[in-house]
């Protein structure tokens, strides 16, 4: 266990490189910042002023030769636009990203498995087709037009819900939260609810898959035989067995969550991360985007590595790479 | 310590204040003064000299002041200066306003204004800095607390338009400041209509009236503003009554909030005015062929019978109409109307594509040619559609056109490499001689010449008349020079003017704003109404 | 016992299975649909009225017309009316529907082909093997679609064949997951065991017997995908990275036409939009059946 964990800690560390080299890279390509930013009516001098400040005048493996040595001390750099540390502006954002995938998180798992559950169980019903139909309307809509619908009709017509926004936060361990009050549960309720519809979708068909399956394996037959309780046999024997893939999904899910919020936060004018990237990109702040990215997947990596560990508890036949060194 | 960090020995006294503030409100609802503003973009600082960026200039003028200001319709009118002359071509004297105080209470001298022309120089990392309208600046003097000397190097009229630009901050409160200090408001210390209250970056700015402002008293006691990025969101907070006022109302909805009573709109015609830029050095350019696509032996852009045919096919009261949704005027020029310089005997192009194609077969393309055109997909009131209608009326006159729009992020770089034949640009200045230098003067990036001339058009007249311009301290002569140059460089189409563009406020019942040329959104000048 | 459809009889195992399929109403309903809409696709250039792609066709003065109205010219009647640079709304849906369903299966079959044969290796070989795909998987994954397609987009230019590449590039890693799961389950059972032990090449155990019992969840995440490709596509649209905007596929033309949904002229989004909704319930109604008779445990006894 101890040497899984260890590998894995040393192939993170490997992403996290390549990752930012990638990235670094990549957007060296798309565009100099110094177009956009930099006053029409400046001279050469000014803006080769400007581009030495900031390091830009250097060849991009210098660049990223520096990113690293500064990154390896902890110091990704500062946004070009902001002034402030790219991680610092980050981390101001983060806990809008995470109350906004955690609630949605929950809306997809808390309605999907029972839902799922229920449509696996009784595949043949009218509830059972009605629910597997409602789940491909949940993938079929883009999620831009779903968002909009929902300000439409929840913000415009009915008036019930903020169109936009996180309404009040409260600051808690150095973060400012909106969930600890009534009005930030208001706001973040549509987001979620957006952000959680292809999520939900998913989760109801791999549950109802995973259930008929379920039922049809030998165990479950003969548990059946055997005479015992419909209850003792869903909750043990086809819940165990659905937990897996859920479980992938829920986990990879998670951080694509947090990546794909970009979308939702630019729709719901969602003070997140996503919608810092979007901006920082438009804008080619590079430390900002290779901050963020560096953030997802260590972030990733770690979720990854935990549903690696479920895997193993949950299945018995599944052995960790780590215990099986050839 | 500074004195206007709160202690902790005060908070006794808060449920007294709490329940008066109360007992105010409860009473007086009808004057609850707070005024709720969405914003279409993110201010990103709020030092007031680090980055020079629209939204982040709008912002510094509720808190501080500029020597010389502009009005709502792009004119020069006194600011923190009262007055100001040309001594000599190279010599400046401004008359600072008298008793003039800062939020914290220490008065206003000419060592804060020299402190703050210095300023810009010395931030650090800064992307865009405002040294450009410091630059001409060689030497700053304080001669007494209420007058300022400032020596150009050669003759440089604009300079009091470069100063509209430069706030001037508390010496004592921004000395050792860094640019975090002014997000956290500790060097947030202005002259300004208000007071700093809150920052939460990317998401909410509030401030409180200054009560110690000089000039007119702003009717609000709170403002905040709110980050509304994108155009339905932002007009959907309006709807649901969770602002009071948006700028940039999106263009698709203007019909029906007019019909709207619980909402008025308010225009104004904007500095940015929208043009082509078309190859003028290449002798063959990337973009163009013939129909079979191959390249054509001479670029035909270059030939002013093809830009004037160009020019002639392009519907422009169509394109505003239509493509545009009546936000934008046709043009002319490459300024707005009113603008210093403007040079009103220049007319728009009348439609004529008769006339066009007659003018192709005269430059000897009487089949058209074939032609790709560039433009931005997120920087203009609806610059995708821009494109694809001119695209449709050059179509129509034989010049087989496809369209290719990007993001401003990938647009500006190829743009400014000069890689595109025939390239929208939006352009907002207060002065004609500064388009001028930096869209139709011969480039020359040691001088800051022609820096967005994509075209690379060069026309040696054009350069006289507008360095002749720049250099003159008279401001009457300077007008003179800018509008003739404006003149010459259009008769000869260096640029195809499309549309002046307008800016829409859109606001809840019980106000009002008179709207502004350069599209920003001041709260001091939105008033209720009954 | 092998599992999956017994690959012995190759027209037998067809005929059974079009006769296990078409068990099901729905099912064959949903068949009829999609293949309605990629003929409709496919023939567009013939049924179109208007070609929608040729900016000297339209008309900037024939722009938002509500359904049903005459050209300025008298020559055509916009059924579904037009947008605002005065395309017909039925030519663009046509054609548009073509960009989409090609985009989406274009992407959704190359992504596949990729990550299936990235997570079998992975899956069945397990140590280093398995440890490089997976952290290429985390590193996509973790990946933003945009920035991949801002990327590509700054490198290449617009284009259908940019947005295959950035869709490719953003989606295989999740077949690649999902093979390495069932794989991971699958490859320990006693067939594969019973397969090696047998002394069969690797390609075979992987390819033969290996894939068939991996398929099911696989066949429910291309459906998905194939939607979620177009749907990222639309998105990508939408931000204004994806296709060139005189050529729009479905999901551009919502993306253009959702601005005008406020102001009432709903036809510019929502048509679009039903056409794109109809094409992905059909995809996923024939899918959903194909996955139920391809299950060698769920299929009628």
């Amino acid at each position: 266990m101890t040497l899984f964990l260890l590998r894995r800690l040393l192939q993170t560390v490997n992403v996290l490189f390549i990752m930012s080299l990638l990235v670094f890279v990549g957007i060296y390509a798309v565009g100099n910042p110094l177009d956009m930013l930099v006053d029409p009516q400046a001279t050469r001098a000014d803006v080769a002023r400007v581009a030495a400040a900031l390091g830009l005048d250097q060849p991009v493996w210098v660049q990223y030769g520096r990113f690293l040595a500064n990154a390896l001390r902890g110091d990704l750099g500062n946004s070009f636009l902001h002034g402030t540390p790219a991680l610092q502006l980050i981390l101001q954002r983060l806990p809008a990203t995470l109350e906004l995938a955690v609630s949605a998180l929950l809306i997809a798992v808390l309605l999907g498995i029972p839902l799922g559950l229920w449509a696996g169980l009784r595949p043949d019903s009218a509830s059972g087709k009605t629910i597997m139909a409602g789940s491909i309307l949940g993938f079929s809509l883009p999620t831009f037009w779903v968002g909009l619908m929902l300000i439409m009709v929840f913000s415009v017509y009915l008036g019930w819900l903020p169109s936009g926004g996180r309404g009040p936060t409260r600051e808690v361990l150095g973060m400012h939260w909106s969930l600890l009050g009534a009005e930030g549960w208001r706001h973040v309720l549509l987001p979620a609810l957006n952000l959680a519809l292809f999520k939900l979708a998913l989760v109801i068909r791999l549950t109802q898959s995973g259930t008929r399956e379920a039922l049809l394996q030998d165990y479950v037959r003969f548990a059946r035989a055997k005479g015992l309780a419909p209850r003792r046999i869903v909750g043990v024997h086809v819940l165990k067995n659905i937990m897996i893939p859920v479980i992938t999904v829920v986990g990879l899910e998670f951080g694509t969550l947090i990546a794909f919020s970009v979308v939702t936060e630019s729709i719901f004018a969602w003070p997140g991360i996503g919608k810092l990237l979007l901006d920082s990109i438009t804008l080619l702040d590079r430390p900002v985007v290779v901050a963020y990215l560096l953030l997802i997947v260590l972030i990733y990596t770690l979720i990854s590595l935990v549903v690696d560990v479920l895997y193993a508890a949950l299945d018995p036949r599944v052995r960790l790479a780590g215990g099986q060194a050839a | 310590m500074p004195q206007h960090t709160s202690s902790p020995r005060r908070s006794p006294r808060l449920p007294r204040l709490l329940l008066g503030a109360l007992l105010a409100g409860a009473l007086l609802p009808a004057w609850a003064a707070d005024l709720r503003i969405g914003l279409s973009s993110d201010v990103t600082s709020l030092d007031p000299h680090f980055v020079n960026i629209a939204p982040n200039i709008a912002f510094s003028d509720h808190i501080f002041d500029t020597l010389v200001k502009s009005d709502a319709k792009g004119k020069l009118v006194p600011g923190l200066a009262e007055s100001w002359r040309a001594l000599s071509p190279t010599t400046w004297e401004f008359k600072l306003r008298q008793g003039v105080v800062f939020s914290d209470g220490t008065p206003l001298t000419a060592e804060d204004v020299v402190f703050s022309l210095d300023r810009p120089a010395t931030i650090q990392n800064s992307p865009g800095p405002f040294t450009s309208y410091t630059n001409q600046i060689v030497k700053k003097e304080a001669i007494d607390a209420h007058t300022v000397h400032l020596h150009t190097a050669s003759a440089y009229g604009p300079l009091p338009l470069d100063l509209i630009s430069i706030y001037v901050v508390s010496k004592k409160a921004a000395e050792n400041a860094t640019t975090e200090d002014f997000n956290t408001g500790k060097a947030l210390i202005g002259t300004g209509p208000f007071k700093f209250a809150a920052f939460r970056k990317g998401e909410s700015i509030e401030v409180t009236r200054n009560e110690r402002h000089w000039g007119k008293r702003p009717e609000w006691d709170k403002v905040s503003f709110r980050i509304l990025a994108s155009g339905a969101p932002r007009l959907s907070a309006l709807l649901a009554g969770d602002v009071d006022v948006i700028e940039n109302v999106p263009a698709a909805d203007l019909a029906r909030l007019k019909t709207n009573s619980q909402v008025t709109l308010a225009q104004h015609t904007t500095w940015r005015t929208l043009f082509w830029q078309l190859d003028q050095f290449r002798d063959q350019s990337p973009f163009v062929t013939d129909h079979a696509g191959k390249p054509l032996d001479k670029n035909p852009l270059k030939d002013l019978r093809v830009r004037q045919a160009i020019s002639k096919a392009i519907n422009r009261q169509a394109l505003v109409d239509r493509s545009l949704e009546g936000l934008a005027v046709p043009a002319s020029n490459i300024n707005a109307p009113g603008i210093f310089g403007y040079n009103d005997a220049i007319k728009v192009d009348a439609y004529d594509p008769e006339g066009a194609r007659k003018l192709l077969a005269e430059a000897g393309y009487p089949d058209g040619f074939s032609l790709t055109i560039h433009g931005t997909n997120n920087r203009y009131i609806n610059d995708e559609q821009v494109v694809q209608t001119v695209a449709q009326f050059l179509n129509r006159v034989g010049i087989r056109t496809k369209v290719d729009t990007q993001p401003v992020a990938t647009y500006f770089g190829k743009a400014r490499a000069h890689e595109y034949s025939f390239a929208l640009l939006g352009w907002g200045s207060l002065a004609a001689d500064f388009t001028l230098r930096s869209i139709a003067g011969t480039p020359n990036p040691d001088t800051g010449w022609g820096t967005w001339n994509w075209g690379k058009y060069s026309n040696p007249k054009v350069d006289e008349l507008v360095a002749g311009a720049l250099a003159a301290v008279e401001p009457a002569e300077r007008e003179r020079l800018a509008r003739e140059a404006a003149g010459v460089a259009l008769t000869d189409l260096a640029v195809i003017p499309s549309h002046h563009q307008l800016a829409t406020w859109a606001l809840r019942k019980g106000f009002a704003y008179d709207g502004r040329i350069d599209e920003f959104t001041f709260a001091h000048e939105i008033r209720s109404v009954r | 016992m092998t599992g999956g459809v017994s690959h012995t009889d190759a027209a037998g195992g067809w005929r059974a299975l079009a006769r296990a399929y078409a068990g099901s109403p729905l099912a064959l309903g949903g068949l009829a649909l999609l293949l309605a809409i990629v003929l409709a696709a496919l023939a567009a250039p013939w049924i179109a009225p208007q070609d929608p792609y040729d900016l000297a066709r339209l008309d900037i003065m024939d722009s938002r017309l509500p359904p049903g109205s005459l050209s300025a010219d008298g020559s055509l009647t916009y059924l579904l009316g037009t947008d605002g640079q005065g395309r017909d709304m039925l030519s663009a849906i046509l054609y548009g529907l073509r960009i989409s369903v090609a985009v989406g299966f274009a992407a959704t079959l190359l992504a596949l082909a990729l990550g299936m044969s990235l997570g079998l290796a992975a899956g069945y070989a397990g140590g280093r093997t398995d440890a490089l795909v997976m952290r290429a998987v985390d590193i996509q994954m973790s990946f933003p679609a945009i920035l991949t397609a801002m990327i590509l987009l700054a490198l290449f230019g617009q284009g259908t064949d940019k947005i295959v590449i950035a869709l490719v590039a953003s989606q295989w890693a999740y077949y690649a997951r999902t093979t390495r799961g069932a794989a991971l389950v699958e490859g320990r059972r006693e067939y594969i065991e019973a397969a090696r032990l047998l002394g069969l090449s690797t390609p075979r155990i992987l390819f033969r017997h290996l894939l068939p019992n991996c398929l099911p969840p696989l066949i429910v995440v291309a459906a998905l995908q194939v939607a979620a490709a177009i749907a990222l596509e639309a998105t990508l649209s939408f931000l204004g990275l994806g296709l060139p905007v005189t050529e729009p596929s479905l999901g551009l033309l919502i993306a253009n036409g959702f601005q005008y949904l406020y102001s009432g002229r709903y036809w510019m989004s929502v048509f679009p939009g039903v056409a794109l909704l109809l094409t992905i319930v059909a995809l996923n109604l024939v899918a959903d059946r194909l996955r139920e008779v391809l299950n060698p445990r769920l299929r009628p006894q």
